[in-house]
C-alpha cells in the first residue's frame, strides 16, 4: 500500500512534467496545425540557460530569466524560420523544425561540450519533505508537483476567463474572422508559440537537476512528448494532461513492480515450453515489466492510432 | 534560389503548383543518363584505386538505393516517415542470420542476398503498412516514429534475433562461389554493390513510371480527387510504402554485405533522421534529386569529419537553411537552371554568379573559421592554444586572429548582399523569353 503511494507520486511528478511539455506542444499544433518537433529541444535551452544563470544569480533567478530567454528565442523561431516555412506547406514545417532539433543539439554541444552538466538541486529544497514506510519523499519533487499544479491553472485561468485567453481561442478556431475584427493573429500566434517554448522552458528549468541536464536530454524526452499528446488527442488540453498522467503512471508503475512475461504466458493457460533457452521465442518468454516501461508509450500510442486515430480526446483527425 | 529572388521565380516542389512540378520533373530523362550512370559505375574504381575510396563509394551507393527507396515515400508519395531506417535494418539483419546459416548459404550465390533483403523489407512494411499508411501526414509520420522507436527498442530486448548490444556479425565468403568469385576483394563487392544501386534505381524510376508510381503522385497532391475519380488513396500508399520497404531492405542487405555487421544503430531514430536530410538535401521533387543528395551528404560527410569535429553541426545548418530558403534541395537548384539554358540565356548568370557567389562562400568561410575558434578556445585542452586552420597555424587566444576571421565574414558577406540585387536582375533577364540583352 506504501509502495503504492510512493509510485502514485512518482507517476504524478513525471506525468505533470511530461504535461509542462505537451500543454505547449499541443497548444501550437492547435494554432499552427504543425507537430513541433524541436519542443523538446527548448526544454533542453531551459535547462542550460538556468545552468548558467544559477552560476550567478542563483536557482530562482534562473526559474524566472531563463524561461523568458526560450520564450524569446522560440517567438524568433516562429517568426523568421516556421512563418517563412509555412508557404511551402506542412511536411516541410515539420522537417524545417526537426532540422531545428537536430541543429539546437548541435549548437548545445558545441556550447557547453559533450558531458553532463554540474546543475543542482538548490540546497534550499534539497531536504526530505516526508516519508512514507521508509521511503523518503524529497521537497523537490513537492516543488516540481507545485509548479506544475499552478502553471496548469494559471493556464486555463488565461485561456478561459480572461479577454486575451478568448481571443486566443478564437482565433485557434476562426483566424480569419478574428483578423477582420481588427486582431493581429500573426502576432497571436507568435506570441503563443513563444509562451508554449517558454512552458518547455520552465520545465527545463525544474527538470534539470533531477534528470540531468546532458545534450541527449531533449532525445530522451522528445519522442513521449510526441506521443503524449497523440495519445490524448492533437490538440487537446485536457487529452494531454490525461495522457500525461497516464504515461507517468504507467511507466512508473511498469518499472518498480517486477511482472514477468512468463507468469503472464502461463496464467493465461500457455505453459512454458521445456529446454526454454533453444527455443526462438525465448526472448519474449523472458521478458520482464521494467525492461519494456520505456517502450509501453509507443505501443500505447500505435495502438490507440490504429483504433482511435483522434486519440483519447480529440475531436478531428488531422 | 540565389539571395533575394522570390518563392515564386523557382520551379520545385511547391504545393500549390503540381502542373509546374510535372513539367520540370523527371519526364525528360532519357537512355542516356542510365547509359552514363552505368558506364560511370563502371569505371570509377579505375579512376580511384584506394581501398578508402572504395569503401565511400560503397557507402555512398548504399545511401542512395536507401534514399531513392525513402523518396518514394517522401518525395513521390507525400508521406513523411521517421522510422525508416527500421526496414533496411531487418532486411540487414535477416541477411545476416541468412549468412550465418552456413548449410544454406554455401549453397547459395551472394549476390541474390539482396533479394531476400528486400523480401524482408517489404514483410515488415505490409504489416505496418496495413494500419500506418491510412492517412498521410501527421498521423502517418507519428506512427511511423511510433514503430521506429518500438522495433530499435526492440533491438535491445530480442537478442535472438538483433543481437544485442554488440549486433550481429557474419562472412560473406561462406556463399557458394559466384562464377568463381568469392568476394575477398573490396573492389569485387563494389561490383556487387554498383549492380544493385543501377538495378534498384532502375527499377524504382520504372515504378514511377507506372500507373501506380503517377497515381501516388496524384494522391500526394489531391487525395479527395484521387479518391473522386475511382481511386483508393489508402491502396495507393500501401503498395508505395511496400515497394519502398522492399528497396530499403534491399540496401539493408547491401550493407550487410559490405559491413558483415549490423547493429541497433542500423536502426535507430537517428539513422532515420539521417536518410530523411539526405533525401531532403538532394531535393524531393526529382527522381535524381535522393541520388545527389546522397552523394553529397557521404562526401561532406567523410571529407568534413576528417576536418573538424563540429561536422555534424555544419550539416545541420545546412539542412535548415536547406529547408528555409532552397526547399527544392540540390536538384531544384539545378532543374531551376533549365528555362534560362532552353532560352540560351544562361551565360548572362555567370559573371553575376561569380560575384555573388564568391564573396558570400568566402564569407561563409570566415564565419566558419569564428566557429572553429570558438570551440578552440571554449573545448581545447588547457594550455593548448595553437591551432591550425586553413592550412596556416595561430594562437587562438590572441586577438589578430579573430580581427582577420571576423573582417573575412564581415566583408565577405557585405559584397555579396551588395551584389545581390544585381544577379536578381540577371536571373529574371535570363529567365524573360526573347529580346537580346
Amino acid at each position: 500500500m506504501e509502495l503504492i503511494l510512493v509510485n502514485l507520486i512518482d507517476g504524478l511528478v513525471t506525468g505533470l512534467l511530461l504535461f509542462m511539455l505537451s500543454a505547449g506542444l499541443t497548444l501550437i499544433f492547435s494554432m499552427m496545425g504543425v507537430l513541433n518537433f524541436a519542443h523538446a529541444s527548448f526544454y533542453m535551452l531551459g535547462a542550460y540557460f538556468a545552468y548558467q544563470i544559477s552560476l550567478a544569480l542563483g536557482f530562482w533567478m534562473a526559474l524566472l530569466i531563463a524561461p523568458i530567454i526560450v520564450g524569446v528565442a522560440g517567438a524568433g523561431v516562429e517568426r523568421y524560420g516556421l512563418r517563412r516555412v509555412h508557404q511551402y506547406g506542412h511536411v516541410p514545417e515539420l522537417i524545417f523544425t526537426f532540422g531545428l532539433a537536430l541543429l539546437i543539439e548541435e549548437l548545445v554541444q558545441f556550447i557547453w561540450g559533450k558531458n553532463q552538466m554540474p546543475y543542482d538541486i538548490p540546497d534550499v529544497l534539497n531536504f526530505t519533505a516526508f516519508a512514507i514506510a521508509g521511503n523518503s519523499i524529497p521537497a523537490y519533487k513537492i516543488f516540481m508537483i507545485f509548479i506544475s499544479v499552478a502553471i496548469f491553472i494559471g493556464l486555463l485561468y488565461i485561456l478561459t476567463k480572461t479577454r486575451v485567453g478568448m481571443i486566443i481561442q478564437a482565433a485557434l478556431s476562426y483566424p480569419r474572422t478574428v483578423e477582420a475584427l481588427g486582431h493581429n493573429v500573426p502576432l497571436i500566434f507568435m506570441g503563443v508559440f513563444g509562451v508554449g517554448t517558454a512552458l518547455a522552458g520552465v520545465a527545463g528549468v525544474i527538470a534539470g537537476p533531477v534528470l540531468g541536464t546532458f545534450p541527449g536530454m531533449a532525445f530522451v524526452l522528445g519522442s513521449i512528448v510526441f506521443v503524449t499528446i497523440v495519445i490524448g488527442g492533437l490538440g487537446s488540453l485536457w487529452g494531454a494532461l490525461v495522457a500525461s498522467l497516464l504515461i507517468g503512471w504507467i511507466t512508473t508503475f511498469a518499472k518498480s513492480y517486477n511482472i514477468e512475461m512468463e507468469d503472464i504466458l502461463n496464467g493465461i493457460g500457455i505453459s512454458t515450453p521445456e529446454n526454454l533457452s533453444e527455443n526462438v521465442f525465448r526472448d519474449i518468454w523472458a521478458l520482464t515489466s521494467p525492461q519494456i516501461a520505456d517502450i509501453l508509450p509507443y505501443i500505447l500510442m500505435v495502438l490507440i492510432l490504429i483504433f482511435r486515430p483522434a486519440g483519447l480526446f480529440g475531436k478531428r483527425e488531422s | 534560389m540565389p539571395k533575394g529572388a522570390k518563392p515564386e521565380d523557382q520551379i520545385t516542389t511547391d504545393p500549390s503548383k503540381p502542373a509546374q512540378r510535372m513539367r520540370a520533373g523527371s519526364m525528360t530523362l532519357t537512355w542516356g543518363p542510365w547509359i552514363v550512370a552505368a558506364v560511370l559505375l563502371i569505371i570509377l574504381p579505375y579512376i580511384f584505386t584506394s581501398n578508402s575510396a572504395l569503401t565511400i563509394m560503397n557507402q555512398m551507393w548504399i545511401t542512395v538505393v536507401f534514399a531513392l527507396a525513402y523518396n518514394m515515400l517522401l518525395g513521390q508519395g507525400g508521406m513523411l516517415s521517421f522510422g525508416h531506417a527500421v526496414y533496411a535494418g531487418v532486411g540487414g539483419f535477416a541477411c545476416m542470420h541468412i549468412m550465418n546459416n552456413t548449410d544454406f548459404f554455401s549453397s547459395f550465390p551472394l549476390p541474390l542476398l539482396p533479394i531476400f533483403g528486400g523480401l524482408f523489407g517489404m514483410g515488415l512494411a505490409l504489416i505496418v503498412g496495413a494500419f500506418s499508411t491510412r492517412s498521410a501526414g501527421t498521423v502517418f509520420a507519428m506512427i511511423s516514429l511510433g514503430v521506429g522507436e518500438l522495433i530499435a527498442a526492440c533491438s535491445i530486448i530480442i537478442v535472438a534475433f538483433f543481437g544485442g548490444e554488440e549486433g550481429v556479425s557474419g562472412d560473406r565468403t561462406y556463399a557458394m562461389p559466384f562464377f568463381g568469385n568469392e568476394f575477398l576483394q573490396q573492389g569485387d563487392v563494389y561490383y556487387l554493390t554498383a549492380f544493385w544501386v543501377f538495378v534498384s534505381a532502375a527499377l524504382m524510376y520504372l515504378w514511377s513510371r507506372t500507373p501506380v508510381g503517377r497515381m501516388a503522385n496524384a494522391v500526394r497532391d489531391n487525395p479527395e480527387r484521387a479518391e473522386f475519380l475511382g481511386y483508393s488513396a489508402r491502396w495507393v500508399r500501401f503498395y508505395s510504402f511496400v515497394a519502398s520497404g522492399f528497396f530499403a531492405g534491399v540496401s539493408g542487405a547491401l550493407f550487410a554485405i559490405n559491413y558483415e555487421i549490423l547493429t541497433e544503430e542500423n536502426l535507430n531514430a537517428a539513422s532515420s533522421g539521417v536518410i530523411l536530410l539526405v533525401t531532403f538535401l538532394g531535393g524531393v521533387g526529382f527522381f535524381f534529386g535522393p541520388i545527389i543528395g546522397a552523394i553529397v551528404f557521404t562526401l561532406v560527410q567523410t571529407v568534413l569529419s576528417l576536418e573538424t569535429e563540429l561536422w555534424a553541426f555544419y550539416a545541420g545548418s545546412l539542412f535548415v537553411a536547406t529547408v528555409m530558403f532552397f526547399p527544392g534541395g540540390l536538384a531544384g537548384l539545378i532543374m531551376m537552371h533549365v528555362p534560362p539554358l532552353r532560352l540560351g540565356k544562361l551565360n548572362l548568370l555567370v559573371m553575376p554568379y561569380i560575384k555573388t557567389l564568391i564573396p558570400a562562400a568566402i564569407g561563409i568561410l570566415g564565419l566558419c573559421s569564428l566557429v572553429e575558434m570558438t570551440f578552440h578556445y571554449r573545448h581545447g585542452a588547457t594550455g593548448d592554444h595553437e591551432m591550425t586552420l586553413f592550412w596556416t597555424t595561430f594562437d587562438s587566444h590572441t586577438l589578430l586572429p579573430w580581427l582577420v576571421a571576423g573582417a573575412v565574414a564581415l566583408g565577405g558577406i557585405l559584397v555579396a548582399r551588395a551584389t545581390a540585387p544585381s544577379l536578381k536582375e540577371a536571373w529574371d533577364e535570363a529567365n524573360t523569353p526573347g529580346g537580346a540583352s
